[in-house]
C-alpha cells in the first residue's frame, strides 16, 4: 500500500500516552494507514487505543536531545500527548501523522477499508431515496411530484437525482428555472405540513444581477407552490444589505414585483470564515481553566457561538410559525443554499414534525436535508477549532445544526426519540468517520468515487438494535404538537456535553445520565411487565 | 383595618408586554390581590406585602397610570390604573403596606394563628441543634458545651450554647471575646469526626495596628491543641486584604502571625455586602431586558460580576475543604462581624465534607446553625422592616445558590431538589414562617416566635416528596465523602430558574425532574402491587398443593388500579412559540427603507389562536408548568387552597 511511503517509523516501544480521564500508560506506539495504535505492554486484557488518524487536528512536537513529546489535538476536541523515547523516533512519527492526517483523496480513507462483521456492503446504501420517501407521503401525491430532471446531475451538480416539485411544473421548466438559480438549486419540497397544506421548500439565491434580471419559469414555480393562497414567505437567511450586495457578483432575490404574493423576510445567518473563526474562539476559551469568570464570560460572548444558535433557531422558529401558525408556504435560501439554507429547514421540521424526532426520523431527516441535499461535508469539515492551516471552506454548520438539536432536546427532554450521545457521536463523526456517510460534497462525487459501493452507511449501523438503544432517549414520549423553543438567552446554554465534554465536569453529567436511564429503563419499564405478566 | 379595592386594572404580562388582563385589584391587610374579570375560570394573583421590595408609579398614559410591582422572589408586576387618583392611593397603601416597622405587624403572627399552640411548639422541635452537635460526635474530650453565653451576656448575637476547645478556660473565653468585634470569639461551627479537624468561626480581632491579646491567642492555641494530629491551624479572613487593613484603623482588623504561635494566615477575597447587592441588581436588569441579544445577556452578566462572586465563595470553600479534609487542619474563619462571609463560608464547608448537609434534613439543619443560631441578621439583610436599605444584601441567597451551582455539577449527590433551595429563598423573604425573623436568637427569642408563629422546615417536611431530587444515589460515588468539585469559571452558570422565576417562557417547556418524579411514584406503586400478585400467586400455590382442584378463580381479577403512565398534562408542554420576529431587527435594515412592502412583516402573535381552552394558556396551567405551583403567589381560591402557603382564609375574606 501506498501509505508505507509516510511511515517512516511504524513501532515504538516504552511510549507514554497520556489522555483525559486515563493515568498515563505506557505501550507500544504503532502507526498504519489509517490509525494510530497504543497498546499496553504486559498483555493486560484492556483493548488498545486506537486513533483515527483524520481525526488528528493539529500536531505539535518539542522533540530534546533523547526523547519527544507529541500533543495531539483532535477534530472532536479531546488534546492527547505522546512521550516518545528517541528524537528520531519522535520527528518521524510526527511526520507520518502529519503526511497520513491529512490526505484528501477520499478512495483512500478509511471508510473503504472499514469492513465490519455487521454490515454488508449490498445492503441499502442510506435509509431511503426521494422516491421512497415521496411513496411514503400519500397526501402530497395530488400536488407535488418526483423529477428525474436532474438524473445525471446536468441540471444541479450538488442536488440529488430525484426531487420533489409541483405537480404542474413540468422538467423543462425545472431546466429553465435552474439556471436562474445558483449551482442549478431551484427551489424543491423539503417539508409538508399536513395540518395546514403548506409546504417548506429551499433553493439557492436567484441570479438576478445587477440589471434585475427575471425568470418566468422560477417566478412560475413559486407561483405554483402558492396556487390558491395569497401569500408565501421568503427567508432570506443573509441581511437585505448583504442580499442587495450579492447582486453586484450575479446573485439576488425575489423581488416584489416580479414574485406576486411572496414577502421576503432578511435574518442574518452566519456562514464560513465568521462560523468557523466563532467555533475557534469557542473551543479555545473552554481549553484554559485558569480565566477569570469575568474572563470566560467575556470570551464565551466573543466567541459569538451561543449568538449564531440564537439566530439559527430563531429564524427556524420564524418559518416554522409561517407555516404551522399562520398557514403560508415558506421558501428558505441563502446564496449557495447548502449551508445556512439546511441549517434552517432542518430546525424547521424538527420543530413542527413529530416523525423527524424520532431517532429513524432524525437521521433520515439529516439524510434528506444534508448528505443527500449536498452540504459539502468534505470541505466545511477539512479542519475543526484545532488546525493552523489556513481555512479554505470549513465551517461548522453541521455542528452548529448538532448544537441547536441539543438546545431543543434540552428544552422539552421528553419529545426527541434520541439522546445526547447521537449528537455527540455525530459531531464526531462528521469530521472523523469509519463510515462513508460524510465522505464527499454531493451525491455526484458519492457515486463518482464509488462511497455508496465501497463504504458503509452510519445512519444504518446507528439504526442496528444494540446501537439504537444506547442512542434512544429514555425519557421519550411522542408528542404531535409543535415544540416552540425559547430564544430568550438564559434558555441557550454552552453545549457541555460537547465542548467541555473532555472535563470532569462533563463526567458528572454522563454519570447523571446512566442513572436516569436505568431509573427509566431498568428500573420502572421492568416492573410495569413484571406487574403485568403477573396479573392475569 | 386598610381595604380598598380598583376595578378596571389591568396586569401586563411584563415578559412579552403584549398580553393584558382586565381585573380588580384588591388590597388587604396581607396581600395585594388581583382577579381577572374576563376568563372563565376565576384567576388570581396573590402577593404577599411582605414580597414587595418596591412600588413605582410611572408616568400616566392615556390608557391609565402604570404601577411596576417588583418582588423579592423576583417576580415582577405592571398595573395599569385607570384613574391616576387611585393609582395613587394604591402606591401609598402598598409603600406602607409592604414597610412595616415592628416585627409584629409580619405576616407569620397571623398566618394560620389558630392552630394547636402545643403542635406548634412541637414542630419548631423537628430541626434540634444538640442532636446535630452530637451527630457530629460532639461534645467529645477534645470539645465541650460552654455555659459561657447563657443569658447571652458575652455575645448577644452568638447564640446560648457554643462549643469550645476542652482546655478554654472561662476566662480565656471572656478575654477572648472582648478581643473580638461584638463579642464574637473563636467557637466551632463543624466538627469533622473523621480526623479531628474542626471549622471555627469568630468576628475580626480588635487588633488595630499593634494590639494584642494573651486570651485570644490562647483561644487559638487551645483550637490547634484539640486537634490532635496537628500543629498548627489556618485563619482565613473572607475578605479581600485592603478592606481587612482599612479595618485596622477603625481598631479592628486581622491576626498578626507573628503573634499568634502556629497559625497560617490567609485572605480569600470575597466583597463586602455592598458590593453584593449592587452585584444582584446589575444582574437582575439583564435578566429583566425583554428579548435581549446574547450578547446583551453576556456582556451584561460580566459587568454585573455575580457569578464571580458566587465563584469567590465556593472556591473559599474549597479551601477550607481541603485543609479540613486532606491536610487535616483546623481553620477558624471570620470577615468583620462574621455573621455573613463567615456563614457563607463555613456553610458550603459544611455541605463539601460532609454527605448529610446534602440531604433535605440536613440543609435545614446546616441554615439553622451557621445562619439562624449564629446570628445572621435576616430581618436586615432580607429587608423585613422598614429600615436602613444598605443593610440589605443577598448573602444567604448567594449561598443557596452556590448549593444550586454544585447540585448541577453532581446531579447525584443532592436529595434535594432545586425547588427546595428556591423553596427556602422565597420563605427567607416572605415573613410567613417564624424561623427567619429577626437578627439573632436572643431577639427571636424574646419575639417569642416558637411560641407565636409556625416553622418552614416542618411543612417542607411534611411536603417532601415534592422537594426530592430523582436522581439522588446514596450509594453513588458522586454522593458519598467529599466533595470536589471543579471551579473553573464555566462551571459557573445563571441560575434562570431563581431570578428568571415567573417568566415562563425561558424555561425548559418539560421537566425531566417532574417526569422522573412521576415515575418514582409510578414504581412504588407498582412495587406495591407486584408484592401483592406475587402474595396472591403464593396463596394460589399453597391453594393448588391442598386441593388441585380448585379453580384459579380465586384471583381477585379486578382491573389494575395503578396511576396512568405520566402523561404530558403532568410535565407539561407549554406550546406557544416565542417571539421569533423580535430578533434580527430586519425592520432596522436600511433596504428596508426603500422598499417598504416588507416592512408589514411584523410577525403577528396569532392572538386569536390564544383560545383560553388551550390549557397551556390558562394562567393555572402555565403556574403548573413552572413547577413551583405550591409555592406561587397564584392561589386558586377554593378550598384547597388552605393548603396553600400563600393564601391565607383570613386575608381572602378581608378583601
Amino acid at each position: 500500500m501506498e501509505f508505507s511511503e509516510h511511515i517512516k517509523t511504524a513501532n515504538v516501544e516504552d511510549v507514554v500516552l497520556r489522555r483525559p480521564f486515563y493515568q498515563p500508560t505506557k505501550g507500544t506506539l504503532c502507526v498504519t494507514g489509517h490509525h494510530l495504535i497504543f497498546s499496553n505492554r504486559g498483555g493486560d486484557s484492556a483493548r488498545p487505543f486506537l486513533l483515527l488518524l483524520r481525526n488528528i487536528d493539529a500536531i505539535e512536537k518539542r522533540p530534546s536531545v533523547s526523547s519527544g513529546t507529541i500533543t495531539l489535538k483532535c477534530k472532536d476536541l479531546c488534546v492527547l500527548q505522546l512521550d516518545i523515547p528517541g528524537m528520531e523516533e519522535c520527528l518521524n512519527i510526527a511526520s507520518s501523522i502529519e503526511s497520513l492526517s491529512s490526505l484528501e483523496t477520499v478512495s483512500e480513507m478509511y471508510p473503504f477499508f472499514y469492513r465490519p462483521p455487521f454490515l454488508s456492503l449490498q445492503d441499502q446504501w442510506g435509509l431511503s431515496s426521494t422516491e421512497q420517501h415521496y411513496a411514503q407521503m400519500k397526501e402530497i401525491h395530488d400536488g407535488w411530484r418526483v423529477s428525474q430532471v436532474n438524473r445525471d446531475y446536468s441540471v444541479s451538480p450538488s442536488y440529488p437525482p430525484a426531487v420533489i416539485v409541483p405537480h404542474s411544473i413540468d422538467d423543462e421548466t425545472l431546466v429553465k428555472a435552474a439556471r436562474f438559480r445558483q449551482g442549478g438549486r431551484f427551489p424543491v419540497l423539503c417539508y409538508y405540513h399536513r395540518e395546514t397544506g403548506t409546504v417548506i421548500m429551499r433553493s439557492s439565491q436567484p441570479l438576478s444581477g445587477a440589471n434585475r434580471k427575471r425568470c418566468r419559469e422560477d417566478e412560475l414555480l413559486l407561483q405554483a407552490v402558492i396556487d390558491g393562497s395569497e401569500l408565501g414567505y421568503i427567508i432570506d437567511t443573509r441581511s437585505s444589505q448583504q442580499a442587495q450586495q450579492a447582486r453586484m457578483t450575479g446573485g439576488g432575490f425575489e423581488s416584489k414585483s416580479c414574485y406576486r404574493g411572496w414577502k421576503r423576510l432578511h435574518r442574518q445567518l452566519e456562514k464560513g470564515k465568521v462560523l468557523q473563526e466563532s467555533l475557534i474562539k469557542l473551543v479555545e476559551a473552554c481549553g484554559d481553566q485558569s480565566h477569570s469568570v469575568d474572563r470566560w464570560l467575556s470570551k464565551l460572548e466573543n466567541s459569538k457561538w451561543l449568538s449564531h444558535v440564537q439566530t439559527a433557531l430563531s429564524t427556524a422558529g420564524l418559518v416554522a410559525e409561517c407555516v404551522e401558525r399562520d398557514g403560508h408556504s415558506v421558501l428558505v435560501h441563502g446564496s449557495e443554499g447548502t449551508d445556512t439554507s439546511l441549517l434552517v429547514s432542518s430546525l424547521a421540521q424538527l420543530i413542527l414534525d413529530p416523525d423527524s424526532r424520532t431517532l429513524a426520523g432524525f437521521l433520515g431527516l439529516l439524510e434528506r436535508e444534508w448528505v443527500q441535499a449536498g452540504h459539502p461535508f468534505q470541505q466545511r469539515c477539512a479542519h475543526s477549532a484545532y488546525s493552523h492551516v489556513r481555512l479554505r471552506h470549513e465551517a461548522p454548520v453541521f455542528v452548529l445544526l448538532l448544537d441547536c438539536v441539543w438546545q431543543l432536546a434540552r428544552q422539552f427532554p421528553l419529545a426527541m426519540g434520541f439522546s445526547e450521545p447521537l449528537l455527540l457521536r455525530l459531531a464526531k463523526e462528521v469530521y472523523a468517520s469509519d463510515y462513508g456517510t460524510f465522505l464527499c460534497n454531493s451525491d455526484q462525487e458519492r457515486c463518482v468515487t464509488g462511497v455508496k459501493e465501497r463504504t458503509h452507511c452510519l445512519f444504518q449501523s446507528l439504526l442496528r438494535a444494540n446501537e439504537r438503544q444506547h442512542y434512544s432517549n429514555p425519557l421519550y414520549e411522542r408528542t404531535e404538537l409543535a415544540i416552540w423553543p425559547s430564544i430568550q438567552p438564559p434558555s441557550l446554554q454552552l453545549w457541555k456535553g460537547l465542548f467541555l465534554q473532555w472535563t470532569d465536569d462533563a463526567l458528572h453529567l454522563v454519570e447523571a445520565q446512566k442513572v436516569i436511564q436505568n431509573l427509566v429503563s431498568q428500573c420502572h419499564r421492568p416492573l410495569n411487565e413484571k406487574v403485568e405478566n403477573t396479573d392475569g | 383595618m386598610f381595604n380598598r379595592n380598583v376595578e378596571n386594572v389591568r396586569l401586563i404580562d411584563t415578559v412579552t408586554s403584549r398580553r393584558a388582563s382586565v381585573g380588580t385589584l384588591y388590597l388587604t391587610a396581607t396581600h395585594t390581590i388581583f382577579v381577572e374579570n374576563e376568563t372563565e375560570i376565576l384567576t388570581e394573583t396573590w402577593v404577599l406585602h411582605s414580597l414587595v421590595f418596591s412600588v413605582e408609579k410611572q408616568a400616566s398614559t392615556t390608557t391609565g397610570c402604570p404601577l411596576l410591582v417588583r418582588c423579592k422572589n423576583f417576580q415582577v408586576l405592571q398595573f395599569v390604573i385607570p384613574q391616576e387618583r387611585d393609582c395613587h392611593d394604591v402606591h401609598v397603601s402598598l409603600l406602607h403596606l409592604s414597610r412595616p416597622e415592628h416585627y409584629e405587624e409580619l405576616y407569620c403572627f397571623s398566618y394560620n394563628a389558630n392552630s394547636d399552640r402545643e403542635d406548634r411548639r412541637k414542630a419548631w422541635d423537628f430541626i434540634n441543634l444538640k442532636a446535630e452537635y452530637s451527630r457530629m460526635g460532639l461534645p467529645n474530650h477534645l470539645w465541650k458545651l460552654t455555659p459561657a453565653n447563657h443569658h447571652y451576656k458575652v455575645s448577644d448575637t452568638y447564640p446560648a450554647d457554643l462549643y469550645v476547645p476542652k482546655s478554654a478556660t472561662p476566662p480565656v473565653i471572656m478575654g477572648s471575646s472582648k478581643f473580638r468585634s461584638r463579642g464574637r470569639f473563636p467557637t466551632l461551627s463543624y466538627y469533622y469526626k473523621e480526623n479531628h479537624a474542626a471549622i471555627c468561626r469568630s468576628s475580626q480581632p480588635l487588633s488595630g495596628f499593634s494590639a494584642r491579646c494573651l486570651e485570644d491567642e490562647q483561644m487559638l492555641e487551645a483550637i490547634v491543641r484539640s486537634n490532635p494530629r496537628s500543629d498548627f491551624m489556618y485563619v482565613v479572613d473572607t475578605r479581600p486584604k485592603l478592606n481587612a487593613m482599612a479595618n485596622r484603623a477603625a481598631g479592628k482588623g486581622y491576626e498578626n502571625e507573628d503573634n499568634y504561635s502556629n497559625i497560617k494566615f490567609h485572605f480569600v477575597g470575597i466583597e463586602n455586602i455592598h458590593v453584593m447587592r449592587n452585584s444582584l441588581q446589575k444582574m437582575l436588569e439583564v435578566s429583566e431586558a425583554h428579548f435581549p441579544s446574547m450578547s446583551y445577556f453576556l456582556e451584561g452578566l460580566e459587568s454585573s460580576g455575580w457569578l464571580k462572586h458566587i465563584k469567590a465563595v465556593v472556591d473559599a470553600g474549597v479551601f477550607i475543604t481541603k485543609a479540613i479534609a486532606e491536610e487535616g487542619i483546623s481553620v477558624l474563619v471570620h470577615c468583620s462581624d462574621g455573621w455573613d462571609r463567615t456563614a457563607q463560608v463555613c456553610s458550603v464547608a459544611s455541605v463539601l465534607l460532609d454527605p448529610y448537609y446534602r440531604t433535605l434534613k440536613g440543609l435545614m439543619v446546616l441554615i439553622e446553625r451557621d445562619w439562624v443560631s449564629f446570628g445572621h441578621k435576616f430581618s436586615h439583610r432580607n429587608n423585613h422592616l422598614n429600615g436602613d436599605p444598605k443593610e440589605v444584601s443577598p448573602v444567604i441567597d448567594q449561598f443557596l445558590e452556590c448549593v444550586w451551582q454544585l447540585s448541577e455539577q453532581f446531579p447525584c449527590a443532592f436529595e434535594y431538589n432545586e425547588r427546595f433551595l428556591i423553596t427556602i429563598h422565597h420563605h427567607v423573604y416572605s415573613c410567613q414562617y417564624g424561623n427567619f425573623i429577626g437578627n439573632n436568637q436572643k431577639e427571636r427569642t424574646e419575639l417569642g416566635l416558637q411560641e407565636k408563629t409556625h416553622s418552614l422546615w416542618t411543612y417542607l417536611w411534611k411536603n417532601r416528596t415534592d422537594y426530592i431530587n430523582p436522581l439522588y444515589r446514596p450509594d453513588h460515588s458522586q454522593t458519598q465523602g467529599v466533595l470536589r468539585p471543579l471551579t473553573a469559571p464555566y462551571c459557573f452558570k445563571f441560575w434562570g430558574a431563581l431570578y428568571n422565576r415567573f417568566d415562563r417562557g425561558i424555561h425548559p417547556r418539560q421537566s425531566v425532574m417532574e417526569y422522573l418524579m412521576a415515575i418514582r411514584e409510578e414504581t412504588q406503586q407498582l412495587e406495591e402491587q407486584l408484592a401483592s400478585h406475587e402474595m396472591k400467586i403464593l396463596n394460589v400455590e399453597k391453594q393448588q398443593k391442598k386441593s388441585v382442584n380448585l379453580e384459579t378463580n380465586m384471583f381477585d381479577r379486578s382491573p389494575a388500579v395503578w396511576a396512568s403512565p405520566p402523561s404530558n398534562s403532568s410535565v407539561g408542554l407549554a406550546n406557544t412559540p416565542g417571539d421569533y420576529s423580535g430578533l434580527g431587527g430586519f425592520l432596522k435594515s436600511p433596504y428596508q427603507q426603500k422598499e417598504p412592502e416588507n416592512s408589514l412583516l411584523i410577525l403577528p402573535w396569532p392572538q386569536e389562536l390564544r383560545k383560553p381552552t388551550d390549557p397551556d394558556l390558562s394562567t393555572n396551567g402555565d403556574d403548573q408548568e413552572s413547577g413551583i405551583a405550591g409555592l406561587s403567589c397564584l392561589s386558586p381560591p377554593n378550598e384547597e387552597s388552605a393548603k396553600d402557603p400563600d393564601s391565607d382564609e383570613t386575608a381572602y375574606s378581608a378583601a
